[in-house]
């Protein structure tokens, strides 16, 4: 079944430190969600929406 | 700055901050509209996953299937029937649930949950795997039954001896072809004959079939062909190839190239370390560790020292930033700043 | 002639207070401790407090709408049968919708753990909040894993096998057999979903009942009031403007 645009059906690449084994699918997934925790904190939230009400 | 409105019996900013924790809010408010943000973060959600599948689809690969074990890999369906046969497979000296034997099954400190239960799911791996499906197989090969009788007639010392013999042979002997095998004459008795007819029964799917069809015409319960399927080394060798084997962290990881399960980190970490990775009662020792962890987790709130980490890694002064910078203006009495 | 069809008398009571002498019905005390534990402007309140005014609140709404496409491509795929994603293109979008969707999921649910492990928002009696969180996230696991081992395909195979030693080694396995697909499958669409959408709920309504947790108070520097880590003890409680209690 190939339905799709990026083929992710072949071996992945896996990162080695010491005893840790990471996919490097996890370990984007993981960079990201403390990307977007970091970016959460940081990034302006203007109260109330602006878009009027 | 800032749009929160004070309304009519609202407080001051530095009023409503000195209230306790657990009191309503009657502080400056902002417009916050709910459902309106929960239909938003739907629409996101369904963009994203919708975007996900038709850029990356997901994994399916085809199941392993004991014709393609016993084709592939001849000597070692072999050796693993012949283990299930005489007991020595990992699931006949598995323990409860699937058999009693003594001193199999794990334990945290001196208490053994494993045995608790009892056997709930009885596998007698000799005659689910090996005499049952060739017994199905002998009702058409007048040679199989005749050698399953002399087998079964046979007291057990004799069976051992054959067993013995017949394991010798199979580890001298080799794969000439997809789904053959060759062993050297033994002192094995009736079992060459029995374990050809098994070998092409898997070789021609039969097997499969038998294992995986209920006695009562419908089934959905898959313990015995996947018990037999784990015994052996090919199923394991594929996980291998596919980074999903134990110490290779492969809980977390998924086939192909796919993300996996990455919040199951600290649960499989304890197994790549001492002395989990050493210990036969690994599996017990580890849902003991992560119990506790995930008690501890629970009741944060409860533990003093880790329900005061927040306060000492003070990542809410980012949070509330905003909201500290108009309490002070608040409180220092700034005619600009809100109420 | 008298009104045989219940009708409202004329009173000042609200319509739901229970009538004199119905005080005690079990109807009567569960709606009016709904009503005073939730009243509407609580439950579906149009303001929020000025401080919540950082992007780490939408990641409980954002776990809430990834549960939604969970649930909702979950029930194409009940549809259509356990097998249907294997032979048609359509069903295997639709299943790739639900791996994606638990991807988020997870995804965005551990960061709102970790905001709200910051905020240590299980203050001000808000413990409970707290609870049915971790227990939504302890059995979203679970919930995953049968779905993983449903699959019917190589990777459930692998995954059930592999789990049956864990799940046995603590006598859980004799009871809930990985290798029993029918019962797994059965689990994974209707027990475990029902219990998480009911702590989900739960989780919910608690947050709506005591509110979003109020920032922690800041540590005082200055030297005229010292270091305090409780609400600023100079500030006089009747603000600047009138304070309705």
């Amino acid at each position: 079944m190939d339905a799709s645009i990026v083929n992710l059906g072949h071996p992945g690449h896996y990162l080695h430190w010491g005893f840790i084994q990471l996919s490097l699918a996890n370990g984007i997934v993981i960079l990201s969600m403390v990307v977007v925790f970091v970016a959460a904190l940081f990034l302006p939230f203007r109260s109330g929406k602006r878009s009027g009400r | 700055m800032n749009d929160s409105e004070v309304r009519p019996g609202q407080v001051s900013l530095a009023a409503a901050a000195a209230l306790p924790e657990d009191a309503d809010w009657n502080g400056p408010t902002i417009r916050y509209d709910l459902l309106k943000e929960v239909v938003i973060a739907i629409v996101v959600v369904a963009l994203l996953t919708v975007g996900l599948a038709a850029i990356f689809s997901s994994p399916d690969e085809t199941p392993t299937t004991i014709h393609q074990w016993s084709t592939a890999d001849p000597g070692d369906f072999l050796t693993t029937a012949l283990a299930e046969l005489n007991g020595t497979s990992d699931v006949a000296s598995y323990g409860q649930p699937y058999n009693a034997t003594a001193g199999a099954a794990q334990k945290i400190g001196p208490i053994s949950l494993q045995q608790i239960p009892g056997v709930r799911i009885p596998v007698n791996t000799a005659n689910d795997f090996v005499l049952a499906p060739l017994a199905q197989q002998a009702e058409t090969s007048p040679g199989l039954q005749a050698a399953l009788s002399q087998f079964k007639a046979a007291p057990s010392s004799q069976q051992a001896t054959w067993e013995t013999n017949f394991g010798k042979a199979l580890g001298k002997g080799h794969q000439t072809g997809k789904g053959t095998f060759t062993v050297a004459r033994a002192d094995d008795g009736p079992l060459p004959t029995m374990f050809a007819s098994l070998l092409a029964m898997a070789d021609s799917g039969a097997l499969d079939a038998a294992l995986t069809s209920s006695p009562n015409f419908y089934g959905t319960d898959y313990t015995k062909p996947l018990l037999f399927l784990a015994d052996g080394s090919f199923l394991a060798n594929r996980a291998d190839a596919q980074h999903l084997s134990g110490d290779q962290w492969g809980m977390m990881n998924e086939t192909g190239s796919y993300p996996g399960q990455a919040w199951l980190w600290l649960y499989t970490m304890w197994y790549q370390v001492e002395p989990f990775s050493s210990s036969g009662n690994a599996d017990a020792l580890v849902w003991g560790v992560m119990a506790v962890l995930t008690l501890l987790l629970l009741l944060v709130p409860f533990i003093p020292g880790l329900r005061d980490i927040p306060r000492l890694v003070p990542v809410y002064r980012l949070i509330w930033r905003d909201h500290y910078r108009r309490l002070d203006r608040s409180r220092a009495g700034d005619p600009g700043s809100d109420p | 002639m008298t009104d045989l069809v219940g009708s409202e008398t004329e009173t000042t009571a609200p319509p739901s207070a229970p009538e004199p002498g119905d005080e005690a019905m079990w109807t009567a005390r569960v709606r009016g401790a709904a009503m005073r534990t939730f009243p509407p402007g609580k439950l579906l309140p149009d303001r929020q407090p000025s401080y919540v005014a950082s992007w780490i609140y939408v990641f409980g709404v954002l776990t809430v709408a990834a549960l939604f496409m969970i649930i909702a491509s979950g029930v194409l795929l009940v549809w259509k049968g356990p097998s249907w994603w294997h032979v048609s293109k359509v069903g295997l979008f639709i299943n790739s919708i639900h791996l994606w969707s638990v991807e988020l999921f997870f995804f965005f649910m551990v960061i709102h753990l970790w905001g709200k492990f910051f905020m240590a928002a299980w203050r001000g009696r808000r413990r409970a909040t707290w609870v049915t969180g971790v227990i939504c996230f302890v059995m979203s696991v679970g919930a995953a894993f049968t779905g993983y081992i449903s699959q019917q395909n190589f990777d459930a195979q692998w995954i059930a096998t592999q789990a049956k030693d864990g799940l046995n080694s603590v006598g859980i396995g004799a009871f809930f057999n990985v290798l029993n697909f029918g019962q797994m499958l059965l689990w994974h669409v209707l027990l475990l979903p029902a219990v998480v959408i009911a702590f989900v709920a739960f989780h919910v309504l608690l947050v709506r009942r005591r509110g979003v947790v109020h920032p922690l108070a800041e540590r005082r520097r200055s030297a005229m009031h010292g270091i305090s880590t409780g609400p600023d003890p100079t500030v006089a409680r009747d603000g600047t403007l009138e304070d309705v209690r």
